[in-house]
């Protein structure tokens, strides 16, 4: 009995001891890994940032680098830069830009904003704010909107705290600066079916909204051209079923008179404005497929249907980012694809052939330009 | 059949004497008013093993149960919890005692497999899920866990119509000697602020009918400390916005009729309001989402045995649930989003079965339900879904085989008040399940079934604005087993008892239901898109060890093997391992009664899994094993009975996610004290 008994504890001991050696976990890998690929390169620009957003929840909002010079791209540089911040770059990214020295990433799902150094990504400062959408800049400030219906407005140097806050439409989303005035495309995406339908203008003067531009409802996107006038796009409104009760489209706003020049009448999911060149691209839920068109801003029409001109959009299944180069002309397109898998980052030249593409990280999705 | 009803008959009789150590629980349908303490005294473990052995060993599909007494002095505190213990089965534990807690069997979803009440289905058609966390072990006298379905003729269609089935049954009224009525109670303590007391009364109300009562309360402030540790950082976080108050209150009456028929009807009401803590994420480490519920049902039973040849049985529910959610954050313009949901179901059953001869027996069971739901959204569909399920199914008991088949019949029909509705369906699925007894030894068996089964989309899959798609169809599984059993008593022997389940198997899921990009709002919709097959192997192995009169140990271990791979002809990813479906896992379990004192150590492993589809280091979630301790102790108090446990849970305190970013509790205890007169 007793003999049974030592030789019970002595399998249990075992046992236990066995089940303390898987103790060593490995720890989890956030390190950068890098792929290389062609090079290009220019005069003025030294790379650019994509931001991947990562799905809901997951804090896999990324950070990737591309090298014109080298032709390196740099996947999740975030934590090897910043080994210290806590969970790393966060819940969503939804916005990068660059501005002087210091480059602005906005991370939705982690209500904050990343201010780093441009040239090495490395932490200045953390911004606190409520659910942040994008980030545009004037003189000495940075302007973010908030969907708690404000656009922020901090001052370049004392960037953790928010000076003002400038109240604005519901959801505010994309902005534009042009003169001394700030557009903003208020959404009221939380408020469906009673979505926002207007532009607020802030003077930058005294910034304080001066007035709210009745455009169609749920406003998006909102970028300058350099002739005084601001593209913004409408997403529309949709019934259960998915048909359109009210279809999406491109509006030209004159900020002169501030008033609607031209309704585009085409849906638009996201654009970028290089030049007099808009390329514009817009997933159909009936067709299942993309369109890539391309406008000319000086005379407001449209140049092409499909700015991808060697069959490349085939491979593309979720557009989601789009960027130009604004020194080479070359396009920069994302792919999120299911949404759950890794993306893919396209660069077309001027001509609409694919010069190369890299893997990304979950949902490629803005992307801004480091300048030498 | 008739054999495994033979083994049945007689083991629930011992099983009766050892619920009734516990709380005084039994079930109802023996025939046992009376049993007095003489006989309670001379509980003879074997026994149970020896019914435990009947239902297992002679199963044609893999099964896993607990009863009373385990469930007392396991490190559980609701049903989720003592599931992790089963092998095949993936908890999805969003953490705490107020988090969510769904599981998934055989690497198919959580809403294939079937949650059944005292045999009745919980339903939920709003999101197919139930959340396990809601039901506590208190007044629990058997979880059982059947892959494929339970292999009975004699059941509601239901019953046969999910890729598998948990079974959780309540205590049932039984009465010492010459007692007309009896108490139960417990009080549970511990970390987490949890302050959970439970009451039992029940009433003999006359010789052949019994009245019963349990409520019981929880509460917790849910805070417990978490920590993120890598080279440059080292954060403690307290989680907030996990807490949680519910009561559940559950009142049984039943009895037999003159015609040794058996009836009874329950009423349940469970109320809870609860946080919903979110993803911990970078800066963001608090929350303010508020969750409000409210079910209830009343349903009843009835079951006759009218001849030696003919058995009937009827079941009915109604069930209404309400289901409150808040999001502070989420500012429109007059107020909060702030969504009402109210489900409910008005369900019907008759089973008949039918002997034609000593070894063959035929079933017929219908059932039907209509389901509905309410919300507070613009435009809301308000589905209304009318289910009719048929089965016929038929046993052949030979000597040494058993083979049982059936048909499934489901006719589905929607209506909604706005918008497309979902077209009709007719859906045929059959199974079969067989057990052979290869040699002259019956502790010996080879089984195997197969199976092909749907799960319906939910009305969330359906018709949730924007998200929902009413063109979709059934997501479809077809599953493959093939396995053995061995089962050994050996009364008198060291080994008492010795119960090996190893089984091989092989699903297919199609048309399986995911979210995908949708339209240029940048919103998801729902589509039949994926494909997954998986390839696993499980091995149960429970044994019962006789060291002295006073002196007895119970070791069990579980391991399982699942390879789910994405085989999707649109897959970005094709042959990675599914998202949270570990290749390893498994659990250890030893208990030892020594006199008046029981010990419990277990032990549960879930392999290295990715978070995302992708099979890539950034999307890598790390194994996690815990191992937890209890300790208990049965003493007389003024002639009063008591058991005391203690249990410290996560003993070497590891930070770990289930499911990512919902960080589970390190190192807690609880403590116990239950009686019963």
């Amino acid at each position: 009995m007793k003999h049974q008994l030592q030789h019970f504890f002595k399998l249990t001991g075992f046992l236990l001891l066995t089940a303390l050696a898987f103790a060593c976990r490995k720890d989890t890998p956030f390190d950068e890994d890098s792929e290389q690929g062609a090079k290009t390169p220019s005069l003025t620009v030294k790379g650019l940032y994509v931001l991947n957003e990562g799905n809901w929840g997951s804090n896999k909002s990324s950070l990737d680098y591309y090298s014109y010079d080298d032709g390196k791209y740099t996947r999740n540089i975030f934590g090897t830069a910043n080994p210290a911040v806590t969970l790393g770059l966060g819940d969503v990214g939804n916005d990068i830009k660059i501005y002087g020295a210091k480059m602005y990433v906005v991370v939705n799902g982690s209500n904050k904003v990343e201010i780093l150094n441009a040239s090495n990504a490395r932490q200045v400062a953390k911004l606190e704010i409520n659910n942040p959408r994008y980030v545009t800049f004037y003189k000495n400030f940075a302007y973010i909107t908030s969907y708690d219906g404000y656009v922020a407005m901090v001052d370049t140097t004392a960037l953790s705290t928010i000076k003002t806050k400038i109240m604005v439409g519901n959801q505010p989303e994309e902005m534009a600066v042009v003169g001394n005035k700030l557009y903003v495309a208020n959404s009221g995406g939380y408020n469906y079916p009673n979505y926002d339908r207007t532009v607020s203008v802030i003077d930058l003067t005294n910034n304080t909204e001066i007035k709210k531009i009745d455009v169609a409802i749920n406003l998006d996107r909102l970028r300058a051209d350099q002739y005084g006038d601001i593209y913004v796009s409408s997403r529309g409104q949709m019934d259960q079923s998915g048909e359109y009760i009210i279809n999406p489209s491109l509006f030209v706003i004159d900020t002169k008179t501030d008033l609607i020049k031209k309704d585009f009448k085409i849906p638009v999911s996201n654009f970028s404005i290089n030049g007099d060149d808009a390329y514009l691209y817009s997933y159909s839920y009936a067709t299942q497929k993309s369109t890539y068109v391309k406008l000319n801003v000086k005379d407001e029409t449209i140049v092409s249907n499909n700015f991808i001109t060697d069959g490349t959009e085939t491979l593309i299944a979720t557009p989601y980012g789009i960027e130009v180069d604004p020194s080479s002309g070359d396009i920069f397109l994302t792919d999120a694809k299911d949404y759950v898998s890794p993306g893919t980052i396209y660069c077309f030249d001027k001509a609409g052939k694919k010069k190369f593409s890299f893997t990304t990280g979950d949902i490629p999705a803005h992307i801004t330009f480091l300048f030498k | 059949m008739i054999k495994i009803k033979g083994v049945l008959v007689n083991i629930r009789f011992y099983y009766a004497f050892a619920s009734i150590l516990g709380i005084g629980i039994v079930l109802p349908n023996t025939a046992v008013g009376q049993v007095d303490t003489a006989k309670i005294n001379q509980l003879n473990e074997v026994k149970i093993t020896e019914y435990k052995n009947g239902v297992i060993n002679l199963s044609p599909v893999p099964v896993q149960v607990l009863y009373g007494n385990d469930l007392k002095r396991l490190n559980s505190l609701s049903v989720a919890d003592a599931i992790r213990y089963f092998s095949g089965v993936q908890l999805k534990d969003y953490g705490g005692v107020g988090g969510l807690k769904t599981i998934n069997v055989r690497s198919m979803s959580s809403n294939h497999t079937a949650v059944f009440y005292d045999g009745i289905q919980l339903g939920n058609a709003q999101n197919g899920q139930v959340d396990l966390g809601k039901f506590s072990l208190d007044n629990l006298e058997e979880i059982a866990i059947y892959v494929g379905q339970k292999p009975e003729l004699l059941m509601p269609a239901k019953g046969f119509a999910a890729a598998s089935a948990l079974y959780l049954k309540t205590a049932q009224p039984i009465f010492i000697s010459g007692k007309k009525y009896g108490f139960g109670a417990s009080f549970k303590t511990g970390s987490f602020g949890l302050i959970n007391p439970n009451l039992s009364y029940k009433q003999k109300i006359s010789n052949k009918i019994s009245f019963l009562i349990d409520v019981s309360y929880l509460e917790s402030n849910g805070k417990y400390r978490f920590r993120y540790k890598e080279l440059a950082y080292d954060t403690t976080i307290i989680r907030n916005n996990s807490d949680v108050k519910s009561a559940r209150v559950e009142a049984t009456l039943s009895g037999l009729l003159p015609d040794s028929s058996k009836w009874n009807i329950k009423l349940y009401n469970y109320n809870s309001a609860r946080g919903l803590p979110g993803a911990i994420v970078s800066n963001r480490f608090t929350f303010t989402q508020r969750q409000w519920d409210d079910n209830s049902f009343v349903q009843a039973s009835y079951q006759n045995k009218k001849s030696a040849r003919y058995n009937f049985m009827f079941n009915t529910k109604y069930a209404y649930s309400f289901m409150r959610y808040l999001d502070p954050e989420f500012k429109i313009q007059n107020g909060f989003l702030d969504n009402r949901y109210t489900e409910t179901e008005w369900y019907i059953s008759a089973a008949n079965l039918y002997k034609i001869s000593k070894i063959w027996e035929i079933s017929l069971a219908t059932d039907y339900s209509l389901q509905r739901l309410d919300a507070n959204l613009y435009d809301f569909a308000y589905p209304s879904r009318n289910t009719g399920l048929v089965v016929l199914a038929s046993a052949l008991n030979l000597n040494r085989l058993i083979v049982q088949g059936n048909i499934l019949a489901t006719l589905i029909a929607e209506q909604v008040k706005n918008g497309d509705q979902s077209a009709n369906r007719q859906e045929y699925t059959p199974s079969l399940m067989a057990s052979w007894q290869p040699f002259q030894s019956k502790d010996f068996r080879i089984r195997s079934f197969y199976k092909s089964i749907f799960r319906m989309p939910t009305f969330n899959d359906l018709y949730y604005t924007f998200i929902g798609n009413t063109k979709l169809k059934p997501e479809y599984t077809k599953q493959y087993d093939l396995g053995f059993t061995y089962g050994h008593t050996s009364n008198g022997k060291r080994l008492a008892y010795l119960s090996i389940q190893t089984d091989a198997y092989y699903n297919l899921v199609k048309d399986k239901i995911v979210a995908i990009p949708g339209n240029n709002l940048g919103r998801w919709t729902m589509v039949n898109l994926d494909r997954v097959q998986i390839k696993g192997f499980e091995t149960n192995i429970q044994t019962v060890w006789d060291f002295a009169a006073q002196l007895k140990l119970k070791a069990s271990a579980n391991y399982t093997f699942e390879k789910a791979v994405d085989i999707s002809a649109t897959a970005f990813r094709y042959g990675d391992q599914i998202p949270y479906i570990p290749v390893h896992s498994g659990s250890a379990r030893f208990g030892i009664d020594y006199k008046n004192l029981a010990f419990n150590y277990s032990y549960i492993y879930t392999g290295e899994r990715y978070s995302q589809k992708a099979n890539i280091t950034a999307n890598y979630v790390k194994p996690w094993y815990t191992h937890d301790l209890a300790i208990g102790a049965n003493f007389a108090c003024q002639q009063t009975r008591f058991f005391f446990n203690a249990e410290i849970n996560n003993v070497f305190n590891q930070y770990y996610d289930v499911v990512l970013n919902y960080p589970m509790p390190g190192r807690n205890y609880r403590f116990t004290l239950s009686t019963n007169f």
